[in-house]
């Protein structure tokens, strides 16, 4: 079949998936287009006259691609995975429905960047973060580290390479190429007291030594340097320096760029979110955007979907904060902790393949931040009884524990536990957020997510 | 009455939540009022006669295990001497194979073990992941099940008439093939299975917290007091039907 055949049978399909009421159909025309020729995918981003540029990470990688898109998005027109289908299949259907598109932004899924790298040829790589994340998925962190280590050996040499250098793992990964782009946070008041519990790159990349942290920021990223060999955190090229925590409205920042220094503010909060502007920030400057045009986008982005949302459900609120991982969650909970201090949550776990099937990861989390005010938690979701154990065990007063598996009915409890006027903290895994979000969409709240999408 | 736990490696091999399952011994343990006290026993330190009643050994990334294989080794005549002695143990995933006598990867590098465990364990290609579930019988006629998670490439082997942990009900179990999962020597218990595996099979932390207080008292282990254990119990059925209708996979 030739390329505009396979084209037009795949737009079909997503039509007909939409059509059916199957879901956003985000996927489905790619993955018709990938079976019926896997080289399209090659051939359709190669139509793209300013090439592609790809972001991957652990946690923060929507939240990153859709900072670049805010920045660039008002000079060039985009081909952009904006709801989060990451694999193959997913980059192929945004290829196939942006028609006109200049410019491929795609946020790839860790496990599949080196095959997307391989067809797409990126112009530029953007790397934040390994943290360990659904095993039985993923596998170890390690297999994950030498997958990405093929992709940058792989890249071309003219390709622009940009890695969060915090990162012990991820900064190596610029060692052979001296032009990267190495980015980190350098504000020691926003150090963690000690490394969490959770953290995973402890022991130095090339010696196996612990290392030390001068400044442990978010997880195991921060400034670090081992003893024994003195691997260290590598010179930083752009630089968050003077961070301003405020609450879970907004965080500001001073971002020092090789050109010049610039205040950025960005309405979404957590020092998390300083790194994925830093890592915005990097990729758009390698793709040509000016300082000015960086700080405007980054101060015009609301928040990636799903990822920190506030929605309006009658006279009550909904924030909601996707957790997935245990570092990304202990950030979710270190953010509405400080910022909100809820007396009310509905935390959901399900254990779709998605959300990982192995859900020991709740109990890396560090959720004891949220105990001392809260006074009753609401369960959800297939593993419910799992995440009340996890708080009964964190030492939560179980007869404060209510375990309702149906996500419906657990947000109706959640509202009513809340008064008029206030704010409901909503923490779901990744299938349970798009649940619920389909349920407050039914309710006629909220947009479905491949509307906003398109 | 005092009871002391040595946390083996909590630093290094900690890789499926293994603080669940410490926090599920020393809550249970409060709740009977007994104190709990848990040290660590990471790379340098030594494990000393007498100073514990219940030995704990969590799983690790390859790289982790590479990194304290060596120092286990240091450390095996004294986990030896407190198993003989009574010391109840819990070794989870790579902390049980490091436990066996030997693991030998998949480029054939082999790396010993301290064999507190009558077993070998050599890589296959393909990860065994899943949830689990098996029947124990711990004690002479009393048969309970234990729910957990797998995720593995290490295929384990019983030495002939060592005894298993359980019997697979769903799931892979040791090596997939022989029907078996982990391995029991007296009151030290390797396993694979994680989840944690405590909290949703709190029978078997009450088991092993009985194991230790009989270290302590010298005396053959007796029930604890119940307790109210409904989150439990659901959290039990919902892994246990998980691994009876999804079973496991290779990965």
């Amino acid at each position: 079949m030739p390329l505009a055949a396979e084209i037009a049978a795949a737009r079909a399909a997503g039509r007909l998936s939409r059509l059916a009421r199957a879901g956003g159909g985000t996927t489905v025309p790619g993955k018709l287009l990938w079976k019926l020729d896997p080289g399209a995918v090659d051939r359709l981003a190669r139509r793209l006259p300013l090439g592609s540029a790809l972001v991957s990470a652990t946690n923060g990688k929507t939240t990153t691609a859709a900072m670049v898109a805010e920045i660039v998005g008002p000079r060039v027109r985009l081909a952009h995975n904006r709801s989060g289908a990451n694999l193959v299949s997913g980059v192929a259907s945004s290829l196939l429905e942006a028609r006109g598109a200049e410019l491929g932004l795609f946020e790839v899924d860790e496990a599949a960047l080196s095959e997307v790298a391989a067809r797409l040829q990126p112009r530029a790589l953007c790397l934040g973060n390994l943290f360990r994340d659904q095993l039985d998925r993923y596998g170890e962190l390690e297999h994950v580290a030498d997958r990405w280590r093929a992709a940058v050996r792989d890249l071309d040499r003219s390709a622009a390479l940009v890695v969060n250098g915090d990162d012990p793992q991820v900064g190596d990964l610029a060692r052979e190429r001296p032009d990267a782009v190495v980015f980190g946070v350098d504000d020691p008041r926003r150090a963690q007291p000690s490394l969490q519990h959770a953290a995973d790159s402890k022991y130095c990349v090339r010696c196996g030594t612990p290392y030390e942290y001068a400044a442990p920021y978010v997880g195991h990223l921060g400034d670090y340097r081992c003893p024994a060999c003195g691997h260290a955190r590598p010179p930083l090229t752009v630089v968050a320096r003077e961070i301003e925590l405020r609450g879970l409205d907004s965080v500001s920042f001073r971002l020092v760029l090789p050109e010049g220094a610039h205040d950025v503010l960005l309405h979404v909060p957590g020092l998390y979110n300083v790194y994925n502007a830093l890592a915005a920030a990097s990729l758009a400057r390698a793709l040509g955007a000016t300082a000015q045009e960086i700080v405007e986008g980054l101060d015009r982005f609301g928040a990636a979907f799903g990822r920190f949302e506030r929605i309006a459900v009658g006279d009550r609120r909904l924030l909601m904060l996707l957790i997935k991982n245990p570092a990304g969650a202990n950030e979710a909970v270190r953010t509405i902790a400080d910022g909100a201090a809820p007396a009310i949550a509905v935390i959901a776990l399900n254990d779709g393949i998605a959300d990982g099937r192995d859900v020991s990861w709740i109990w890396d989390v560090d959720f004891e931040p949220l105990i001392p005010t809260l006074r009753r938690l609401v369960a959800t979701g297939d593993r419910a009884a799992e995440l009340a154990l996890r708080f009964k065990y964190g030492g939560f007063d179980p007869d404060a524990i209510e375990v309702v598996p149906s996500l419906g009915r657990a947000l109706d409890r959640g509202l009513e536990l809340t008064q008029a006027g206030g704010e409901l903290v909503v923490l779901p895994t990744y299938t349970a957020m798009l649940a619920l979000r389909k349920i407050v969409a039914e309710r006629g709240f909220v947009r479905p997510y491949w509307e906003r999408a398109a | 009455m005092k009871l002391r736990i040595g946390h083996l490696y909590p630093d290094y091999l900690n890789i499926y939540a293994d603080r669940g399952n410490i926090a599920v011994l020393s809550r249970r343990a409060a709740w009977r009022g007994h104190d709990l006290e848990v040290n660590t026993l990471t790379v340098g330190d030594a494990v000393r006669p007498g100073e514990h009643d219940l030995l704990y050994v969590g799983g690790g990334q390859d790289r982790e295990q590479a990194l304290v294989a060596r120092d286990l080794a240091a450390k095996g005549d004294g986990v030896h001497d407190a198993v003989e002695a009574g010391v109840a143990l819990l070794a989870v995933c790579g902390g049980y194979q490091l436990l066996g006598r030997s693991y030998r990867d998949l480029h054939g590098v082999e790396l010993p073990g301290i064999g507190v465990f009558p077993l070998e364990t050599v890589a296959g290609q393909r990860r065994m992941i899943g949830d689990v579930l098996l029947e124990c019988e711990l004690e002479p006629g009393v048969r309970r099940t234990v729910a957990g998670f797998e995720n593995h490439a290490g295929r384990t082997r019983l030495d002939p008439g060592a005894l298993p942990l359980g019997r697979v009900v769903a799931g892979f179990g040791n090596d997939g093939e022989s029907g078996y999962e982990g391995c029991r020597v007296g009151r030290a218990v390797g396993t694979y299975l994680h989840g944690p595996l405590l909290p949703r099979n709190p029978w078997f932390a009450d088991w092993l917290l009985a194991q230790a207080i009989a270290h302590v008292t010298g005396e053959e282990p007796t029930e604890l007091p119940a307790l109210a254990d409904d989150l439990e119990a659901d959290a039990h059925a919902v892994s246990a039907r998980r691994a009876e209708t999804r079973g496991g996979r290779f990965s």
